[in-house]
């Protein structure tokens, strides 16, 4: 296999704006999945609605593109009739946070072996701009003229209390990283999230006066510092990369093959 | 699934006739009065190597099954009135990405949390229109715990033959009224399996070109052949498009396949109607006391004949009308402001001839109810 077998060619050039931090995101998955090895007949990728449910197009694994934050529900079932097949579900942070926040956290509580990829704009960008739940106060958007005044989740805690068994942020800056958590997301035996900070210069970046992607890009640079860093301990403010969560606890398939045995014995 | 008798509720024989249709997965949320069907498949579907998931919500569940039916697996939920509601928007994607589906709804009284407990047939038009947009939908129901077992294998049957989601429109009264079920031997009733592509490895499979007869053969998520399902208007290879051909010939597509086969769809039962001048068309658990009235009716000589639906939707508007055509009046009853009648009204000849006899209190509407009404309109007592 190489990346390029598990894209599908002949939808390109796909439709993010220029400067969109989503195909970066879809490149790591990519490149994940290559270094990984997976079968692309065993490869599920379920995704919602928005700029980020659109990298399911593109990829050339059996997919779904389904309903606005609905997309870990439509992955609980294919997962739980298919517990073979891997299922990745990238998301946006309104598909994740907002109107897909219940399906959200019950697929963390429930440990069920599905990987979200959360790219975290901050920003509606499909619908021309709207706040998010990850916008947090102050932020200009097109429904928030006069600044934000919605506080923001933190993506990461919410998963974490939620019951994710595998928890990770890194940037759209940080590429690399980007793909080796990918990949120990799809590794681990439970419900993964990877939190992605991504830019969407055309809508947050433009209303916030942020600069260009590059410019943004390097805010990802300079605002955030790895786990355990001397960076992150000399400077709190910074946002932390890294894995957050890692442990195992028992898997929602595997347990439901329990509850088969019981029944049939 | 063993066969036998049973002394069971509407409710438990939709479970086993889902099981003998072959269902692999549930998804649900309780709600009263369709609740015994999620706690009955809890502990049945794990015993046949099947999966069950109390999901978050209803909104969640729909999805899960449609999740569940594109790996291959047959696959229904079971809801009342405000889940169903909830469901509209996944139930609208089934129909889009034609998912093969099952969704059971016994009705209560409405609107909103309505009635929790009583019965009530207003949930006919929402299982009718309840998505948005334009479309057609198949909806099945049943007027005795036995029919519920034999319509709700029909209901598999259709999702699978017409690539569908269907719905069981019950009622609180037949989901909870107990009686005698008899499950018949495996295969004694034609149970179809899902059509599947005969495209090789390797070969161009389009999942969403149709055969000339109409008909999509699917290919398992997990399988061979790797495509696209959405929601959005799409192509052959199921990729969104905007074409407006495409757009065009995708709409026609998903309401011809039903709407040109209304006949061969309409389930119903017929009760003296050879020679009838009263007519009395009615489902589900008004249909029994209808049948009760034209019974009564005919110990007295007088002409009355009841024509039973159990298939809702699409409107089998070609058999009303001819077997209302011999008739002096139609009476539809039903226990809402007239859903079915209007549909009636609109299939005859002569819908002055038409009137609705219906109850919304969330009592069981009886034969007294019936024939009080009846009386009025014939202008005589019998």
């Amino acid at each position: 296999m190489a990346v390029k077998d598990f894209i599908r060619e002949r939808f390109f050039p796909h439709l993010w704006c220029p400067g969109c931090g989503h195909g970066m995101t879809l490149n790591a998955m990519l490149h994940a999945f290559d270094e990984l090895n997976i079968p692309p007949c065993s490869l599920v990728m379920v995704s919602g609605i928005g700029c980020s449910a659109r990298i399911s197009g593109y990829v050339n694994v059996h997919t779904m593109h389904t309903l606005h934050g609905r997309a870990l529900a439509f992955a609980t079932g294919i997962k739980l009739a298919r517990p073979d097949l891997h299922v990745v579900v990238p998301m946006g942070d309104g598909d994740a946070t907002a109107i897909g926040g219940n399906h959200f956290i019950h697929a963390a509580r429930r440990n069920i072996d599905i990987t979200a990829i959360l790219m975290n704009n901050r920003i509606y960008g499909m619908t021309g701009g709207q706040y998010s739940p990850m916008s947090g106060r102050g932020i200009k958007a097109t429904t928030a003229p006069y600044g934000n005044i919605d506080r923001d989740f933190d993506a990461v805690k919410l998963a974490e209390g939620a019951g994710a068994t595998f928890v990770a942020r890194t940037t759209t800056f940080h590429v690399r990283e980007l793909t080796a958590l990918i990949k120990k997301a799809i590794q681990h035996k439970g419900f993964s999230v990877v939190e992605v900070m991504s830019q969407c210069p055309t809508y947050f970046g433009r209303k916030n006066h942020m600069g260009n992607a590059v410019d943004m890009l390097n805010m990802f640079r300079e605002n955030t510092a790895p786990l355990g860093s001397d960076a992150l301990a000399a400077h709190p403010s910074l946002t932390p990369r890294g894995v957050f969560v890692d442990r195992d606890e028992p898997e929602y398939c595997e347990s439901y093959e329990s509850i088969i045995q019981k029944a049939q014995g | 699934m063993k066969s036998g008798e049973y002394f069971v509720q509407g409710n438990e024989a939709c479970v086993r006739g889902a099981l003998y249709a072959g269902l692999k997965f549930f998804a649900g949320y309780p709600i009263t009065p369709s609740t015994e069907m999620a706690e009955l498949l809890s502990e049945k579907l794990p015993q046949c190597g099947g999966h069950f998931v109390q999901m978050e919500d209803e909104l969640a569940s729909m999805c899960a099954i449609i999740g569940a039916s594109v790996t291959g697996n047959k696959a229904m939920t079971a809801t009342s009135g405000p889940g169903f509601s909830l469901m509209q928007e996944a139930l609208g994607y089934a129909v889009m990405a034609e998912i093969p589906c099952v969704v059971a709804s016994v009705q209560r009284g409405g609107p909103s949390t309505g009635l929790a407990t009583k019965v009530a047939q207003g949930d006919v038009n929402q299982a009718r229109w309840g998505t948005h947009g334009e479309h057609s939908i198949i909806a099945l129901t049943a007027s005795s715990v036995q029919d519920v077992f034999f319509m709700t294998v029909e209901a598999f049957n259709m999702a699978e033959t017409y690539r569908t989601p269907v719905i069981l429109l019950f009622d609180e009264v037949i989901g909870h009224m107990r009686e005698k079920l008899t499950v018949p031997e495996e295969g004694q009733i034609p149970v179809v399996s899902r059509l599947r592509t005969s495209v090789r490895q390797g070969v161009n499979y389009h999942p969403y070109l149709p055969r000339e007869d109409g008909r999509l053969p699917m290919s398992d998520f997990g399988g061979v052949h790797r495509y696209n399902v959405t929601g959005l208007y799409h192509d052959i290879w199921g990729f969104p498009t905007e074409k407006p051909e495409a757009v065009e010939r995708l709409l026609y597509h998903l309401v011809e396949k039903i709407e040109t086969k209304s006949d061969e769809i309409a389930r119903f039962k017929e009760y003296y109607m050879d020679d009838a001048k009263l007519v009395f068309i009615s489902y589900g658990s008004s249909a029994r006391s209808a049948l009760h009235l034209v019974t009564t009716l005919r110990g007295k000589g007088i002409r009355a004949g009841l024509l039973e639906l159990q298939t809702l939707w699409p409107f089998p508007a070609n058999l009303v009308r001819s077997r209302a055509e011999q008739a002096r009046h139609v009476y539809v009853v039903e226990m809402n402001m007239g859903q079915v009648c209007a549909q009636v009204r609109q299939a005859v000849a002569r819908p002055d001839d038409v009137f609705l006899i219906n109850r919304v209190d969330g009592q069981l509407i009886t034969p007294t109810d019936i024939g009080r009404v009846m009386r009025v309109v014939e202008g005589r007592a019998f």
